[in-house]
């Protein structure tokens, strides 16, 4: 492999890697507010318990996200000079916002909620958690605007002198139409995902605990959990709905890939799993919705879909037509052979992101049932639900992600700059790979040290309730409630 | 105003907050296993449980101060950040990890009550935060000094340019830098046997940093310095030698502010010996990168400045709350008993 495709390799492990542990951030950090803030208007015991057991179960999620976040930053100039120096001038905004604006916040209060037990008033203890969700939604907001650019440059006006695409209108930037639509869904999703933690989480220990006076509290976290993660998976249905149709209009490329629909269709139908090569030799379709591609795509059953034999040629005339328009001098930024992503991945991701995102529906669905009144899970079965039911909304925002970077190629900002013209000129390959190496190895190291810590964390389940108001801070020699 | 050197203005000052605030939790890290160490094995465990809580509430944001940097970098001088950040690619590498460990260590260490679990985290708690400052250093002071630039703007030197003895003396220094702070902010944020072991020890590592500093910007004064360079210099001098005087005093605040004050001061003469250039080149026949053709067009600059203008005074609100809020000092009597699992 050249430096090219190791520092290709090397963003989809750190990105998807790092994604794991971003949305459950977002979501847990709601929950965790929510369970604080009703501790704190209505001092029951168990939302104490339940605030202190998930926050837990939180800090031991955000620290990687948190680390892994920082690689993310560096990457760019690392291993992507040539792109950072082209579309700096737009893409380094949000990235800076996102700093100074999210990144404060949500550290800041973090450190003020871990350490605050105790040592601030309880309502704005509670507040502090809020502030570092708001802290994360920002943070998705800004990052979400710099990749809805790569998808769907606008704002920008290319500089023949310096070569590069620079700022025109930053507000066009922040409300680009794939952004409006990008971020609801992927927002959603989080909370789909801190829901599904919760629920799971709490199954489990429901199951356990059974019978024992800990039942009810772990009946009530399944079930708001159940209902975070319900709500959320609707308006992520909604979006994605949305978001369909905007793909369709400014990149067509990735919803005929989507399909790996070769031929201009009208009506085309929607596989839901199939047989094949998808390169459009013989394919056996398995299970076909008539029209719903062409509903999914236009929001009509009788759309025209442009097929992947069609858009390759009008893919080749925008290139052409940007290369008539700034000159000669940006024709290697956007003339390739091949304007076809990998078809099979994004096929696939596309399918398992749904089909994993409306499983865990039916599973929340199933969980609100069997917990209503009184109720107890109590097939074998549930265990599976407990552990599958976080991992389900995780897996379809990875496939998500691949299904939107991935159908995007061989674009890294669509229609200006392919990916092959990003990558560092001054990086050899030995040294992309020595840093693949070195994330891969560390990554996976910290996957197996987190997720036992977590296991260890969900098995103590929460602990006893001790009155936080006789704990007296009064003398100053007493021990502090929360240390390292 | 010109923008350009507004922004060149801002990053330095990023670049001073970075080694004023996270300096000193890289002191109380690397530290751990001096100052971390008592009669016996409760006892150690206990300093450092304490030494820990001192920064715990706020080591992550003072990293964001460096997130910050690299993210203004990118906005206000997209060609000085794709250089740099190439260019440093090995050594990135490692601070990448330092950090990553070290941050790691913060949050898990104290999650099993298990002595070989907390002694790992340790070990990556005290190798990160030797670590970094040093690899810092090494990258600021390469910055400075230049470095092989093509008329690309590319860097054409290899790993090995970067580990020239300027460099690793300015890595030195940024590291002893940290260590003198890390222990004056020990002094004042803790009580009893911990605060005397740190103010001895404070005196030792600020007459060291005292002579790695003065060598490294005295080194990169006569290569690269200018008047003004060589004003915050003396200033960075005297404010260090203030600190360790204060700190044999007892005057343990002013201690702080002193090295808050050399840190500062260490940046300040780094941008003032660095300006108008952001990567001077060693090369004959490549380019410089400058304020000028390193820069973005000036719509961003606007727009970044609008937004240091209204965000930075609310960051720095909430950040001095914080500090208030957790002003106390930390003794071992504060510690509560281990809640972790075992």
């Amino acid at each position: 492999m050249g430096s090219l495709d190791v520092a290709r390799w090397q963003f989809a492990i750190t990105t998807v890697y790092h994604f794991l542990f971003v949305p459950v951030t977002i979501g847990l950090s709601a929950v965790v507010a929510y369970f604080h803030t009703q501790w704190v208007r209505t001092h029951r015991p168990e939302y104490y318990r339940l605030t202190k057991f998930f926050g837990k179960l939180f800090l031991i999620n955000f620290a990687l996200g948190l680390v892994t976040g920082i690689v993310q930053e560096f990457q760019f100039g690392m291993n992507w000079s040539d792109y950072s120096r082209f579309v700096g001038d737009i893409f380094g905004a949000p990235l800076a916002f996102e700093a100074l604006l999210a990144f404060f916040l949500e550290s800041t209060f973090l450190g003020v909620w871990i350490f605050g037990w105790g040592r601030i008033p309880e309502k704005l203890h509670a507040s502090s958690m809020w502030l570092v969700h708001i802290g994360t939604v920002l943070s998705a907001y800004f990052i979400l605007a710099a990749n809805s650019f790569m998808q769907n440059p606008v704002g920008y006006r290319f500089n023949p002198e310096t070569g590069r695409a620079e700022m025109a209108d930053f507000l066009a930037v922040l409300t680009n139409k794939v952004q409006l639509v990008t971020f609801p869904h992927v927002v959603l999703s989080a909370y789909m995902v801190g829901g599904a933690v919760v629920m799971g989480v709490a199954l489990w220990l429901l199951r356990r605990e059974a019978g024992t006076d800990d039942e009810p509290l772990y009946r009530r976290a399944v079930r708001v959990g159940a209902v975070v993660s319900l709500v959320a998976a609707l308006g992520v249905v909604v979006s994605g709905d949305i978001q369909g149709k905007i793909m369709t209009e400014v990149q067509p490329m990735k919803m005929a890939a989507a399909e790996a629909l070769y031929e201009t269709t009208d009506n085309a139908p929607f596989s839901v799993l199939s047989i094949g090569p998808l390169d459009g030799s013989e394919a056996t379709r398995i299970i076909e919705v008539p029209g719903l591609l062409s509903f999914l795509g236009t929001g009509s059953v009788d759309g025209t879909v442009d097929g992947i034999n069609d858009l390759k040629g009008s893919e080749r005339a925008m290139a052409e037509k940007v290369v008539e328009r700034y000159g000669p001098d940006v024709a290697p930024l956007v003339l390739t052979d091949d304007y076809t992503p990998i078809v099979p991945v994004a096929y696939w991701s596309f399918r398992l992101m749904m089909g994993l995102g409306f499983l865990m529906m039916a599973l929340a669905l199933a969980a609100l049932w069997v917990t209503r009144g009184q109720g107890v899970p109590r097939s074998r079965w549930w265990t599976v639900v407990a552990v599958v039911g976080p991992l389900l909304p995780i897996f379809a925002n990875s496939f998500g992600w691949i299904f939107t970077e991935m159908g995007r190629q061989p674009w890294l900002v669509y229609g200006l700059m392919t990916t092959a013209t990003g990558v560092s000129p001054s990086v050899s390959v030995a040294e992309v790979w020595v840093s693949m190496v070195v994330y891969t190895l560390l990554y996976a190291a910290l996957a197996v040290v987190e997720v036992k810590l977590f296991l260890t964390y969900v098995h103590r389940g929460a602990e006893p309730f001790v009155d936080p108001a006789e704990h007296g801070d009064a003398d100053e020699d007493a021990p502090l409630q929360f240390a390292y | 105003m010109d923008l350009q050197l507004v922004w060149f203005g801002l990053i330095g000052l990023l670049w001073a907050g970075y080694l004023v605030l996270e300096g000193f939790d890289f002191g109380v890290g690397a530290l751990l296993p001096a100052l971390g160490s008592g009669d016996d094995a409760e006892d150690t465990e206990k300093r450092r449980r304490v030494m820990l809580t001192t920064i715990g509430p706020h080591w992550d944001g003072n990293e964001v101060w460096l997130l910050t940097a690299g993210g203004a970098t990118f906005a206000a001088f997209p060609e000085w950040y794709a250089t740099m950040f190439s260019a440093f690619y090995l050594p990135l590498l490692l601070l990448l990890v330092a950090l990553i460990v070290r941050n790691m260590g913060f949050e898990y260490r104290h999650k099993r009550d298990d002595v070989a679990w907390r002694r790992r985290w340790d070990l990556a708690i005290i190798g990160g935060s030797v670590a970094a400052p040093f690899l810092v250093g090494v990258a600021l002071t390469n910055v400075v000094r230049g470095l092989p630039i093509d008329a690309d703007l590319e860097y054409a030197g290899s790993v090995l340019t970067l580990l020239n003895p300027l460099a690793i003396l300015g890595g030195l220094a940024v590291l002893a830098l940290s260590l003198t702070h890390g222990a004056f902010f020990l002094t004042l944020k803790t009580t009893g046997a911990i605060r005397e072991d740190a103010r001895r020890l404070g005196t030792t590592l600020g007459l060291g940093t005292a002579v790695v500093a003065v060598l490294t910007l005295g080194w990169l004064g006569l290569t690269s310095g200018s008047v003004w360079s060589w004003v915050t210099t003396v200033v960075a001098a005297v404010s260090l030698l203030g600190a360790i005087g204060a700190n044999a005093r007892r005057r343990e605040g002013w201690a702080f502010v002193g090295t808050a004050v050399t840190a500062a001061t260490v940046v300040a003469t780094y941008f003032l010996a660095l300006y108008p250039d952001v990567m001077p080149t060693t090369l004959a026949g490549g380019t410089s990168l400058t304020i000028e053709n390193a820069s973005s067009s000036p719509l961003t600059l606007q727009i970044m400045t609008w937004a240091a203008v209204v965000f930075t005074p609310v960051v720095l609100v909430y950040t001095g709350y914080t500090y208030y809020t957790f002003r106390r000092r930390i003794g071992t009597q504060h510690i509560p008993a281990a809640v972790a699992v075992s």
